[in-house]
């Protein structure tokens, strides 16, 4: 009743290939910007419940929606191209140490030819852009093993890659600066012209960097490349018999999502943290982003979103719920409570539904355009 | 089908509900401390004893004496798991609960340390680093809400090779010896080593760094490097379950335990017990006190734990990470008892409890009357000095119990201010902080 | 000499690591061959199994049960646990899953990894708890020909007779019981094997049983050396490039693969590390088993992996 299509007649080429063809998605999402945008600036700064104190914004908007980027990013390459991989933890400490360096001023001194390369330090918006450039460059390094190696065995192999950057981090002082504890600090935030400091500021352009890319990424996805990616990841043999090119789809695949997941990587660092070390990209990182992914639903940017909120929103729900209730539990106990919930929560969700809550949303929509009919 | 529309429905609105009710408990006349700890994870063996001993002692505190004049103590818990992320976010729930927000912040990580220094600074709550985090913080010009209280790691490098010095008989004999550390590939293992540079080429030893991926339970290729380079000491810069498997492996290839001295957090009993007998001999840095029962713990033996409200086992009090979890909350609290006499006997702000400690000042005789004779010595704080003391003994492990075995030691400043103020300066400048004139601080 | 000593003591320190590895990554190959289905939990069952083992001794030994009594009803206790572990995980994870694809039957296997830490770690505590069953000292060997001696670890030469000697029972067990021949029918062809009247998940709660097992011999080992506790379950990470090297459904490969990646990462980090800093252990093992999959797809001694269209 609500959700019908009739009467939306298209009558251009461009009307019939939107994104959202149906008039209702379009009403929700400009709702749903225009909330983001307007509203939860607004409801800040007033200090409006549900944004009376910071804890909102500073720990739970934010981070979502950064790795709600890295999810973007993770998802192209495991959702749409099939490759499964460990490693964009490494990915988005590349894009973050990259970042930094650019911003702070990059000096290679080549002593025995006699002269230096010294880039003096740039704007945080290109050393974050050319962060997540550098971070697609060492992955289409690190995909060219896909050509040859398939399904879990990749999955080790982008492990090498994960242990490989945590180590280089840590081990050469270059990257961080020469800091004794090899600890560093992000520069300071300066678009143009304008200083990001408090929450709502960074609010603000994570949620501009996140539409953006979520934009362009879903043109890229519906258009050739995409259908390549897809085409590889359902029967890859079989798309190399017709015509696809498995260098070209497989090693595009990893740029595009090692860019995202980089640039991702540089606002973790830059825009949430503001100073972090090696550790804060490891393994549990990559894994983090993975059950995102997975949870969310595999091929969907949409799914990245729910997949990420769901993540990141369980284990600190989970956490306040008896210091809410007034249940005097040890944090011990919270902490294996939720271990158990979250795993448990993880193989119920893949019973139930194994290509994730996208799934379950997009039946939702169906139902929602008969209703109230039952068929 | 409507299962499905209804039990997501469901889970949405849990999820909604949990992230919004962050209502703060409104406790009018009452001093929010937070405590970040870790009990699950790696590094829970040590993390679980320290917490219980602050917990302890903030109890014993509303127990026994009502609260700080009158103002009694809200403490909450939250687990960091020794991860930074889960710091920042464990801080960012808990800095503004109570009626003046956290009086002070006690991360017990280098990591977090790292991570909460500029949000502690611009949201005005000192963060006590006690024993760790940033060596230069000591420097409270540039660095005024960092309290990186009775030692830094640059202190703790200088006082383990004084000691070092002391067994071979001399400075002078420490030219040509080998000296290794092993550390956790963090930046907390990181830390000591510029100034043990600094020590190697002033006194000639070689200096090799040894580093241990965490979570620092593979170590036998590190303890065969050492084997074959045969260094006359190893430093143990460990934590959690680094430091026991570091004795273990050094008894699987024979490293004398008697050549090996830990830091003061690779130097408590869970390092010690799951290597057992092999275990002895072994020594560590003590951050100035030790294991052991003193006049306080019999209080809290006799107010909290005889009320039921203690946080760990009888046998556990007096164990060194608990002695240390007891020092810190002790320091925290006068420092808010300091704080009281300037801005009234109420609930504080960060900001007022920052003052408190920069002018804490606790004499041989206000210790003996807190109960801590023979476990501290006097610490004065200060703007241009937020070490507040640098001392240290050395202690050893019998198999039974921690002996101390040397005298007190103290830190060579004028070696280590140079390095301080270096690296001080180099981060006012990265942050564009104007350093405070500490001659003109009340 | 010395020189040539050095690289004997880390060759055999690593090897016998190696072995030690290996012995984690054989419950990986028997659920993988059995299955298809990449066990992640098998570090978190090794926990569980030690965890099991260390605390029903510690509680047999305080009751005043004599020391050889209270180890075989303890053993008994950690198989127990790890039976019903397997009937869990068969009837409610992987029994529910059984037609999709590798990457969920995986992820649900991450999921049971953190249901088995964190019950692990809430009944049994999350201390660490130390196991002393066999000689953790070291011996001094050949030292007449080499300064100092040979240093071989003498938990590290239980660690390889138990391992061969499971081995050993693991190849009798698939080639001439019932039961392994069920076991390699079902590994084969799930349908074939069905449709002969071989009971599926009645063989794949055996294969989750054989693993969980294997995890409490695993567990036994790597208890005596570390102390039973969480980061026992690092050890899964650890495994994963013996598998990649050895070939995921092989049972010898997973030994030859050990002792690869332990030779070669300890022979790395003593030989290779001071000069580039140190540490490289994790990665290079890593690196070892990408350079075997460039090579050689499915591990040295996996079978050839051949997909149709």
């Amino acid at each position: 009743m609500l959700y019908r299509e009739a009467g939306q007649l298209k009558t251009t080429y461009a009307e019939d290939m939107a994104v959202f063809p149906i008039r209702q998605d379009r009403i929700a999402l400009a709702v749903l910007l225009g909330i983001a945008f307007i509203g939860v600036p607004l409801l800040a700064t007033f200090h409006i419940w549900p944004f009376s104190s910071d804890y909102l914004l500073w720990a739970i908007l934010l981070p979502f929606l950064v790795l709600a980027l890295a999810a973007i990013g993770t998802n192209i390459l495991v959702g749409y191209c099939g490759q499964i991989s460990l490693g964009s933890g490494a990915f988005m400490a590349i894009g973050a140490y990259a970042a930094y360096k650019l911003g702070t001023g990059v000096h290679i001194p080549f002593a025995w030819l006699g002269f230096a390369i010294s880039i003096p330090p740039l704007p945080v918006l290109v050393s974050i852009l050319i962060g997540g450039l550098a971070a697609a460059g060492v992955g289409i390094l690190f995909g060219i093993p896909s050509l040859r190696i398939k399904g879990l065995y990749l999955a080790v192999a982008t492990l090498a890659a994960q242990f490989f950057f945590d180590w280089l981090f840590l081990r050469v002082p270059w990257f961080t600066n020469y800091a004794p504890s090899g600890s560093v600090n992000a520069p300071e935030l300066i678009f143009f012209g304008l200083i990001v400091h408090t929450p709502i500021e960074r609010y603000l352009l994570c949620l501009t960097f996140v539409a953006v890319i979520a934009a362009l990424t879903k043109n890229l996805v519906r258009g050739n490349l995409g259908r390549q990616w897809m085409a590889i990841r359902d029967m890859d043999i079989a798309a190399e018999l017709i015509g696809i090119r498995p260098l070209y789809a497989k090693l595009t695949a990893f740029a595009v999502s090692s860019f995202i997941v980089g640039v991702a990587g540089a606002l973790w660092a830059f825009v949430y943290l503001g100073s972090w070390e090696p550790l804060a990209f490891s393994i549990d990182r990559s894994l983090q982003l993975l059950f995102m992914v997975i949870i969310g639903g595999l091929g969907s940017i949409m799914g990245s979103f729910v997949g990420a909120a769901f993540i990141l929103s369980v284990p600190i729900m989970l956490n306040l719920i008896p210091t809410e209730l007034g249940v005097p539990v040890s944090t011990e106990t919270i902490t294996h409570l939720e271990f158990i919930i979250f795993g448990s929560l993880i193989c119920y969700l893949l019973i139930k539904e194994p290509r994730g809550f996208a799934r379950l949303i997009s039946i939702g929509k169906e139902k929602l355009r008969l209703w109230p009919f039952p068929y | 089908m409507a299962n499905i529309a209804r039990n997501q429905l469901i889970l949405a609105a849990a999820v909604l509900s949990g992230v919004v009710l962050t209502a703060p408990a409104a406790a009018q006349n009452e001093q929010f401390i937070p405590i970040l700890s870790y009990r699950t994870g790696p590094y829970a063996v040590n993390g679980a004893p320290y917490a219980n001993g602050a917990a302890d002692y903030y109890n014993l505190i509303n127990e026994r004496d009502g609260g700080i004049n009158g103002v009694k103590l809200l403490v909450e818990e939250c687990e960091t798991s020794y991860a930074t992320d889960k710091g920042v976010e464990c801080y960012e729930r808990l800095k503004s609960k109570g009626p003046t927000g956290a009086a002070f912040i006690n991360p017990l990580s280098t990591g977090i340390t790292f991570a909460l220094t500029e949000k502690t600074a611009a949201d005005k709550i000192p963060i006590i680093t006690m024993g760790y985090g940033r060596a230069d913080s000591k420097n409270g010009a540039v660095f005024s809400y960092n309290f990186p209280l009775l030692g830094t790691y640059w202190s703790a490098a200088d006082i383990a090779i004084q000691h070092i010095a002391k067994e071979l008989g001399g400075f002078d004999k420490l030219k040509g010896k080998k000296i290794s550390l092993l550390y956790h590939d963090s930046p907390y293992g990181k830390e000591p080593i510029p100034m043990l540079q600094v020590l190697a080429q002033k006194y000639g030893f070689e200096f090799t760094p040894i580093p241990v991926t965490h979570p620092g339970i593979e170590q036998k290729s590190q303890w065969l490097a050492i084997r074959q380079n045969r260094p006359d000491y190893v430093l143990v810069w460990g934590w959690g379950v680094m430091n026991g498997t570091a004795i273990k492996e050094a008894a699987a290839v024979a490293y004398p335990r008697d050549k090996m001295i830990g830091v003061w957090w690779s130097g408590a009993e869970p390092d010690v017990t799951p290597a057992g007998d092999q275990a002895i001999g072994y020594k560590s840095l003590m951050l100035q006190h030790g294991a052991g029962k003193f006049p306080v713990h019999a209080d809290v033996e006799k107010y909290v734990y005889a009320k039921g409200k203690g946080s760990t086992e009888p046998s556990k009090i007096g164990e060194v990470l608990y002695n240390r979890g007891i020092v810190n909350a002790m320091l925290g609290v006068e420092a808010i008892r300091k704080a009281q006499e300037k801005f009234g006997q109420k609930p504080l702000t960060g900001e007022q409890v920052r003052w408190g400690l920069e002018n804490l000042n606790l004499s041989d005789a206000r210790l003996k009357e807190l109960g801590f004779e023979g476990m501290l010595k006097p610490i004065r704080i200060s703007c241009a000095d937020h070490e507040g003391a640098r001392d240290a003994r050395v202690q050893q492990w019998d198999g039974k119990a921690w002996k101390v075995i040397s005298d007190w030691y103290t830190a060579n400043e004028p070696l280590i201010d140079p390095l301080v103020s270096d690296v001080s300066a180099k981060y006012a400048a990265d942050k564009k902080i104007q350093p405070r004139d500490c001659s003109k601080e009340s | 000499m010395i020189a040539l000593g050095q690289f004997l003591e880390v060759l055999i320190g690593g090897l016998m690591s190696g072995v030690l590895y290996s012995l984690v990554a054989l419950g990986f190959v028997l659920i993988f061959k059995a299955s298809g289905v990449f066990n992640f939990a098998q570090g978190a069952m090794v926990l569980l199994a030690g965890l099991a083992l260390v605390r029903a001794l510690d509680l047999l030994m305080a009751n005043g049960f004599p020391f050889w009594a209270a180890i075989v009803l303890g053993i008994g206790f950690g198989a127990a646990i790890m039976a019903t572990t397997a009937w869990l995980i068969e009837r409610f994870v992987i029994g529910p899953l059984v037609n999709q694809d590798a990457l969920t039957l995986f992820m649900s296997t991450i999921g049971a990894t953190f249901i088995i830490e964190g019950a692990a770690e809430m009944i049994f505590g999350s201390d660490v708890y130390p196991l002393r069953l066999f000689p953790t000292d070291a011996w001094f060997v050949l030292e007449g020909l080499f300064p100092g001696g040979i240093l071989v670890n003498k938990l590290d030469v239980w660690g390889g007779v138990i391992a061969g000697t499971l081995v050993a029972g693991l190849a009798i067990f698939f080639q001439w019981t019932k039961i392994g021949r069920a076991l390699r029918a079902v590994a084969d062809d799930h349908l074939a094997a069905q449709s002969v009247g071989i009971p599926i998940s009645r063989i794949w709660f055996v294969v989750w049983l054989v693993a969980g097992l294997v995890a409490l011999v695993a567990a036994i080992v790597w208890g005596t050396k570390l102390g039973v506790q969480f980061s026992i379950t690092f050890l899964a990470l650890k495994a994963l490039p013996v598998l990649i090297i050895g070939g995921l459904t092989s049972i010898p490969g997973a030994i030859a693969g050990g002792l690869i990646v332990g030779a070669g990462e300890k022979i790395a980090e003593v030989f290779l590390g001071p000069s580039i800093g140190g540490g490289i252990e994790y990665w290079f093992a890593y690196v070892l088993a990408l350079a075997v999959l460039l090579v050689r797809p499915q591990g040295l001694f996996g079978e050839r992996i051949i997909e149709r269209i």
